[in-house]
């Protein structure tokens, strides 16, 4: 498009992202810093005398959390996609009566602060027993996750061919084959993006965990940095290298799906 | 490339604006439709009422008893009416929490549009690897608020972070960002901004992605600096976008919650505390918890959340029709 490119403009764009990503360099140069150089003063800008001893405490001591936190990612995706995608195919072709209305409640359902959403949550696990259960730390971060995943279903669905679904119908397809057999396998993509987010956030989150699950036997790896810097504030590069590990997901989705992340942050917002 | 997957064109004007276009002969099998059309959608009413209404409900139904641990668990809270409400208004913490969500919302989207915005228009020029350069940027966004804010916390911490060691080396007294009340919050604003940057990049970058090439070849042709083109064309004819980002960012950081509690608390004192955090305190973060004031300064954030929430809504649906 562009004939000439002017390379200044690429390291002027180089040495911004390396100012935007300097928090995220510093977190992995302190996961190596040995802790008798923590305190010293001005630290290190490099690794000199790298060590892994953050490292091995992640293994010694984070790899429950690390676990627990992807057995609650896995089942919120698998929770949110269940609930989410029957409902968009709705939404998106069947013209249920009073779509606009629910349309209208699923919008408003992802502007509720986490906090109240906790408060809710923790009242009624407490009466039916349910605190510092998995399933329940699933259901509730299910909650961050559902409505945007029914939105971007549908926005994606509604741009299915209408012809389609008719040739699958004359074909004497109901319509719950047309949805499993047609529309499911089409909307891959729209599957792999609700399916990062969900995971993304239910990994992310602290706000349940800390205040449904704090107690139970099976804890996220967001509480497990909040009580490692409560804790042992002395020994940063531990909590540093868990803050690493704790990022691994979310650099494995931009290397590999970079494309549905943007598309998942802009479908939300802007439609053409 | 950033809107290919989801949202094909006029999608969700489809959904909202047709009503009565369903074709004559379809008529006839509109009523076994609506069966099928239902049974579809059941599963999420089901999940709505009982995991989204139950909850806020609850929230209500402990703003106007006055629980304590023990009515908490046995459910005999005496009803109080308004009571936790007034309660909540009057005490000394209130204003600075209403102050405090103020300011923290307000001067982080500030920042953070005018960056984003600012680093949109420079990504918009496809120089060599921009696509690349881009997507790092995203990587602040993607990681969990913990990490975030743990890493914030270290780097501004007083004696050994590396931004007080920076201010030393260019000759400038140390601060105290996490532990003096006249710093905390803007630490936590500075960690919130540097979060935010990357959605805001990423929607603005889309909406340039759909001004035509061809308005500023024209405007190159009559001589306009680059400057002249921002303000004449990219400004106004980003300005649906623009207000659809800022309200998005509005109803987003008046319910941050994580980084301010992760770096500071609320602390020290109530330097930093926040609507969001105030509530979390008083119910879960003391040893005798003050659950119904807690789910009341929670539903007063619901109701200033759900202003803008409808603000947007109703802007995004002008726009559609527009």
């Amino acid at each position: 498009m562009n004939g000439r490119r002017p390379w200044w403009k690429t390291v002027v764009g180089v040495l911004l992202t390396i100012v935007m990503l300097f928090p995220v360099y510093w977190m992995i140069n302190v996961s190596l810093t040995p802790a008798t150089e923590m305190r010293k003063s001005p630290p290190n800008l490099f690794p000199v005398h790298a060590t892994f001893e953050g490292y091995q405490a992640v293994i010694s001591q984070q790899l429950p959390y690390l676990g627990t936190s992807l057995l609650i990612g896995l089942g919120t995706v698998l929770l949110t996609v269940a609930i989410a995608a029957p409902a968009a195919y709705s939404l998106a072709k069947l013209r249920p009566r009073g779509r606009g209305a629910l349309n209208f409640v699923l919008l408003i359902a992802q502007m509720i602060p986490g906090i109240i959403m906790a408060m809710g949550f923790y009242a009624i696990y407490l009466n039916l027993g349910i605190l510092n259960s998995v399933w329940g730390l699933v259901i509730a971060d299910s909650t961050l996750a559902v409505p945007f995943g029914v939105l971007i279903f549908s926005a994606f669905m509604s741009g299915i061919p209408d012809e389609l679904l008719s040739a699958a119908k004359i074909d004497g397809a109901g319509t719950w084959r047309t949805f499993r057999s047609i529309v499911l396998p089409v909307s891959r993509n729209s599957i792999v993006t609700v399916s990062l987010f969900a995971f993304l956030w239910a990994w992310s989150d602290f706000i349940f965990s800390s205040t449904l699950n704090s107690g139970g036997a099976l804890q996220t790896i967001t509480l497990g940095i909040y009580k490692y810097i409560g804790n042992n504030n002395q020994e940063w590069n531990a909590i540093m290298a868990t803050a690493v590990v704790a990022s691994i997901p979310a650099a494995v989705l931009l290397v590999i799906a970079q494309k549905y992340v943007a598309a998942g942050v802009t479908a939300g917002a802007v439609k053409d | 490339m950033t809107t290919t997957q989801t949202a094909p064109q006029g999608a969700v004007r489809d959904q909202s604006g047709a009503a009565g276009t369903a074709a004559p002969p379809r008529a006839r099998r509109r009523r076994s439709g609506q069966w099928a059309a239902w049974a579809f959608l059941a599963p999420v009413v089901v999940y709505l009422i009982v995991f989204y209404a139950f909850p806020l409900y609850r929230n209500i139904e402990l703003s106007v008893r006055d629980y304590t641990v023990r009515s908490f668990v046995q459910g005999d809270a005496p009803f109080v009416g308004l009571d936790n409400y007034f309660k909540v208004f009057q005490n000394p913490t209130f204003g600075p929490a209403i102050l405090h969500t103020g300011l923290f919302t307000v001067i982080s989207i500030a920042f953070q549009f005018t960056f984003g915005m600012a680093l949109a228009v420079f990504f918009h020029q496809n120089f060599r690897l921009s696509a690349t350069l881009r997507a790092l940027f995203l990587v602040p966004w993607l990681l969990p608020l913990i990490v975030s804010a743990s890493t914030w916390s270290w780097m501004l911490n007083s004696d050994s972070g590396v931004v007080n060691s920076a201010l030393h080396a260019m000759g400038l007294p140390a601060v105290n960002w996490l532990t003096s009340p006249d710093w905390a919050l803007t630490s936590v604003i500075i960690a919130n901004i540097w979060i935010g940057i990357p959605f805001n990049l990423v929607i603005l970058y889309s909406g340039l992605q759909n001004i035509p090439t061809e308005l500023y070849e024209a405007a190159a042709l009559d001589g306009a600096n680059g400057w002249q083109k921002f303000w004449r064309i990219t400004f106004p004819l980003l300005r649906p976008v623009s207000a659809i980002t800022l309200l998005l960012g509005l109803i987003y950081t008046l319910k941050v919650f994580d980084i301010i509690w992760i770096m500071t608390r609320g602390g020290p004192g109530m330097s930093s505390t926040t609507l969001a955090t105030w509530s979390y305190q008083l119910g879960f973060a003391s040893t005798l918890p003050d659950f119904s004031p807690a789910a009341a300064v929670g539903n007063v954030l619901i109701v200033i959340a759900l202003i803008f929430g409808v603000i947007y809504i109703r802007t995004q649906r002008k726009q559609e029709l527009a």
